[in-house]
């Protein structure tokens, strides 16, 4: 008997001429990326994709059109997603020491109706999954954050958040690789550096790592 | 071997640029590359390189660069009107340089962008399997920064050395006058009030002053797309973002790699080198395509830089 079929309804749109958009779900969820990061393996093993990213809950196909149509290589993602993803390899642990010291920590304790002690106990309690790597080099999503947490992001965006700010928005969690601009909330810092030039892939986490943070003094 | 160029002035923003890091998405690294794949693609092919070889990206001003040694060049893209020792070089066409001689160029007179392409291939510092310069994290290319006074640029032993003279007879050569950008309807169109999408497809945009190998961000139409919060996904170079603001932003070869901003539409692959021809000040117009178009478009200029293989 063949292992029994899950029922997962992919959505898949064209992205330009030579990529589609495969969406599994619109919700933060482990399991949703779980299967986001099995059907990118899956794809990216094949020669007529170029590259093929997961990120949430969808994965981004790059393809060669001259190996493959939009409608095939469409039907061939809506087959692999039906398929049971193997199980996954606990994703690398990282611990990250946090000065809890952020501009926005009294902010965010007093939304929330908690002493910032609080918010920093509730922060450093789940073991994050990384969920995406990208936007800028370095940057990961991680979550999903404790609801006693969530808030939308500032109203207004930084222009300008120091390297290393750990900041919250949604139901994510996040350290910021550069200094660069930045609408989320500024809970500590840390001295852990993200992106790795050097190294290749130059960035510490990826997609499917866990992450644990740490109240630490300078 | 003796460097091929100089450089006496930088121009405005001149980089070393090639087809970029593709592979390096899944760490955050924008892509980067050429703006313009169709112009530096065609530099190489006239001086006998791979089409992936590394060229000159010069940007609305161009450089002052004299010759080290003699060397075959092209000049592609946008004519910012090319002179060797003062006297006009051709655009889309191979031509030596004698030691000495000087290549500057004088004013903008179409597109944004021209591609220098030297005999062998411009050599410079790879990173993460390209010598595409990434001006954010300052690496690749010459050391990671436009190009400064008193650079030299070296260029490889080149294998086969076809003759000057080789040319894109100008029937292929893009026209960057018809800003005319074709684009298919994105993952979250569906978003777009009636009305928004009406703009999207029908009003004209102009490039704003904060625009950059990145992104444009467009100024015109407001756009609505309302909905829940889109979860970050993976992003591609000709995308069409709609931030909470509604001013659209059209995402380039620098691009974020992932973002969660509805996309209402995305540019095909054959409009991009146009797009890589705007600059400030420049109005566009998205129009609506199909699939089979845009691969149509893409085959056809895939056939003229064909036909520059010797």
């Amino acid at each position: 008997m063949p292992p029994p079929r899950s029922r997962v309804r992919v959505r898949v749109y064209p992205l330009g001429d030579t990529a589609l958009f495969a969406e599994l779900g619109t919700r933060l969820d482990t399991a949703l990326n779980t299967r986001a990061i099995a059907l990118a393996a899956a794809l990216q093993k094949r020669r007529d994709v170029r590259r093929a990213v997961a990120g949430h809950g969808a994965v981004t196909v790059q393809f060669d059109p001259d190996q493959i149509s939009h409608d095939a290589l469409a039907s061939a993602i809506r087959r692999l997603a039906t398929k049971r993803p193997p199980v996954e390899e606990p994703g690398r642990l990282h611990r990250i020491p946090v000065v809890y010291d952020g501009p926005d920590l009294e902010a965010v304790a007093r939304e929330r109706g908690l002493a910032p002690q609080q918010v920093v106990e509730i922060h450093g309690r789940p073991i994050y999954r990384v969920f995406l790597v990208g936007f800028v080099p370095g940057w990961a999503y991680m979550g999903p954050l404790a609801d006693e947490l969530v808030l939308p992001r500032r109203a207004i965006p930084r222009t300008r958040v120091p390297a290393g700010s750990v900041a919250i928005a949604g139901q994510e969690t996040g350290i910021y690789p550069f200094a660069s601009p930045g609408g989320w909330h500024l809970i500590g810092r840390t001295s852990v550096r993200l992106f790795l030039p050097d190294s290749d892939p130059p960035s510490l986490f990826r997609t499917g790592d866990r992450v644990k943070f740490f109240a630490a003094s300078e | 071997m003796t460097p091929a160029l100089r450089v006496v002035a930088p121009g405005l923003l001149t980089t070393v640029q090639d087809l970029g890091r593709p592979h390096a998405l899944a760490s955050g690294v924008s892509p980067g590359g050429a703006m313009d794949r169709f112009a530096h693609s065609a530099a190489n092919l006239l001086v006998g390189n791979e089409r992936g070889a590394a060229t000159l990206e010069c940007t609305l001003r161009g450089p002052r660069l004299v010759a080290e040694r003699p060397c075959l060049i092209a000049v592609t893209g946008a004519d910012l009107e090319p002179r060797v020792n003062e006297a006009a070089a051709p655009l889309w066409t191979g031509f030596e340089l004698e030691a000495g001689d000087e290549l500057s160029f004088g004013a903008r007179r179409s597109g944004t962008r021209a591609y220098i392409a030297v005999a062998g291939g411009i050599l410079a510092e790879r990173w993460l399997g390209s010598m595409s310069t990434n001006l954010l994290v300052a690496r690749g290319g010459m050391h990671g920064r436009p190009l400064r006074e008193g650079d030299m640029i070296s260029a490889d032993e080149p294998h086969e050395r076809p003759p000057a003279g080789q040319t894109v007879p100008e029937q292929l050569r893009p026209g960057y006058a018809d800003h005319t950008l074709h684009a298919i309807a994105g993952p979250q169109a569906d978003r777009l009030v009636k009305e928004s999408r009406d703009s999207l497809f029908n009003t004209s945009f102009q490039v704003s002053p904060d625009s950059n190998r990145m992104g444009y961000r467009l100024v015109g139409a407001t756009l609505e797309a309302p909905g829940e919060e889109v979860l970050s996904f993976g992003l591609v170079a000709g995308a069409v973002q709609l931030p909470s603001g509604g001013r659209p932003i059209l995402l380039m070869a620098d691009h974020q790699t992932a973002g969660g901003y509805p996309v209402a539409a995305v540019v095909v692959s054959a409009s991009m080198p146009v797009a890589a021809q705007l600059a400030p000040g420049d109005e566009l117009r998205f129009v609506e395509t199909s699939i089979e178009r845009a691969l149509q478009m893409r085959e056809a200029q895939r056939a003229a830089l064909d036909a520059l293989v010797t």
